[in-house]
């Protein structure tokens, strides 16, 4: 894979986040039978990514139960290799997080725009095998982005008469992502004109929508961003590639494709791709109501332990909490019609791994339908 | 020989493609619907998931992957995809990455001659 990748050599890591552990079919068990096999353990601290199934609720799942009994031994290899059963695609809310600068080898997309980003630690794009050959080795090829000189801003994209009242709402970072990776592709966009202060949770939903709709990696949001306090440190120095304004009227055209189904019934919402962290949980519990249609809400066991410890969870008793794995890469919804979502990444992924319809809105969109069983708009969310 | 297919937008296997029938189900894919089995599937690049690699190693172990595929810009989640499959399964599927006017030049449809692995 150096020689693929064009590596002068190989350099070490610190950690590694493993995604082989979720199922897709027998070769994922294959290959990790003939590394149980082989005796090998993993050589750095290595996290887990989501597994298909929700090992705390069992009950959960509604798949087959060969393709259960498989999916399960494929999460006890991992363990075996030695990684800790952390299951969750957000390793970045886990206690001691990678910090700047430093070589690491994660997988799962959105996991790895965050690392890159946000905290300016360095990976490539790993995947499954690459990514539990790098834990055991504790080495991975010398390319990519974890070399500065491709960790440059090449394409800008300038917000443009966003009104102040979406710059403020969640709904605008993942629209936003979308629109950057279905426009920068494989390029690193720098995004200008965020407000100081944009929440790490806003910043997770702007980069797992741009890696969802494009190969984006590594975005900078200037000002916000580790490698971005200008414009200029974004693009270390060089003109850009090219400038893509956004305007209102574009961001309204790709909410409105994230959504496939008529406005109307809705059978469930789905919440918490990537996992909800313990902000959006705080953000959740007002907006719990009385609702029609089940709420399902994904996250890791270990924020799901904060929320016990914080006493939330008899609050939640109306929701269907989901660990260890995600509602959209398992059968875990009971409901066939169309699934409302918050999550970019979800309306982006589920119509073809579920064969759902999707429709996307707010936070507050979601629970509000919720209540009823029918799509609720907030009117003036996206009015200029 | 096999035909092609091209694919006018970037394919994620995961979550695009289904490897029990070997069918585009990306809901959103120009090319929804397309079989690939067989197929010398020429698309820009990989896209999305990191998950990709999993699910071209379980098409090859089925039969159901593409004779060859063909990108304009090298993706190594593809390329580990094919790799591991081959070292697993015995089945090698070549990859070549063209330069743009190579790549221009293909067409859905036409018959090319593929390598043995």
């Amino acid at each position: 894979m150096a020689e693929l990748a064009g590596a002068p050599g190989l350099i070490e890591i610190t950690r590694a986040h493993v995604d082989g552990c979720l199922y897709h079919g027998q070769a994922s068990l294959d290959f990790a039978e003939r590394l149980v096999a082989s005796g090998a353990r993993v050589s750095v601290p290595t996290t887990l990514n989501v597994g298909s199934l929700d090992l705390l609720h069992p009950d959960r799942y509604r798949g087959d139960a060969a393709t259960a009994v498989r999916a399960r031994r494929l999460m006890d290899c991992y363990v075996e290799l030695g990684c800790r059963p952390t299951w969750t695609c957000a390793p970045y809310q886990l206690p001691s997080r990678p910090v700047f600068g430093e070589q690491i080898a994660w997988a799962e997309s959105n996991a790895i725009v965050f690392a890159n980003s946000v905290l300016g630690a360095r990976t490539n794009r790993y995947g499954d095998f690459i990514d539990a050959a790098a834990a055991i080795t504790g080495r991975v090829p010398d390319a990519g982005l974890h070399r500065s000189e491709n960790r440059r801003g090449e394409v800008v994209f300038r917000l443009a008469g966003v009104t102040e009242r979406l710059l403020d709402a969640d709904v605008l970072y993942p629209v936003l992502g979308t629109l950057v990776g279905a426009e920068a592709g494989s390029r690193v966009p720098v995004v200008e004109g965020l407000p100081a202060g944009t929440s790490e949770d806003r910043l997770k939903a702007l980069g797992a929508a741009a890696a969802s709709s494009g190969f984006v990696a590594l975005f900078h949001a200037v000002g916000l961003t580790p490698e971005a306090p200008t414009l200029e440190a974004a693009l270390q120095g060089a003109p850009p590639l090219r400038t893509v304004e956004v305007t209102l009227e574009r961001l309204r055209r790709v909410r409105d494709a994230l959504t496939t189904a008529a406005e109307g019934r809705i059978a469930a919402v789905s919440l918490g791709t990537p996992h909800f962290s313990v902000a959006e949980f705080e953000r959740l519990l007002p907006l719990l109501a009385e609702f029609a249609v089940p709420v399902y809400v994904s996250t890791g066991r270990h924020v799901l332990a904060e929320v016990e410890r914080r006493g939330w969870r008899p609050a939640l008793a109306g929701v269907q909490l989901v660990v260890d794995t995600c509602t959209y890469v398992t059968p875990i919804l009971r409901e066939g019609g169309p699934v409302m979502t918050n999550s970019a990444k979800w309306a982006y992924y589920a119509p073809g791994n579920l064969g759902v319809e999707v429709v996307f809105g707010s936070l507050e969109e979601c629970l509000r339908s919720a209540a009823t069983g029918r799509v609720w708009r907030d009117p003036e969310l996206w009015d200029g | 020989m096999a035909e092609a297919l091209v694919l006018t937008e970037p394919l994620s296997f995961w979550g695009g493609f289904d490897p029990a029938s070997g069918r585009i189900v990306d809901a959103r894919h120009p090319q929804r619907g397309e079989i690939v089995t067989g197929r010398v599937l020429v698309m820009p690049s990989g896209r999305g998931s990191s998950s990709s690699s999993s699910v071209l190693a379980e098409a090859v172990r089925l039969g159901t992957g593409p004779a060859a595929i063909v990108l304009r810009q090298l993706d190594e989640i593809v390329a580990l995809g094919l790799l591991v499959a081959e070292e697993l399964y015995g089945v090698a599927t070549p990859l070549v990455v063209l330069d743009e006017r190579a790549y221009d030049a293909l067409r859905t449809g036409m018959e090319l001659a593929v390598p043995p692995g």
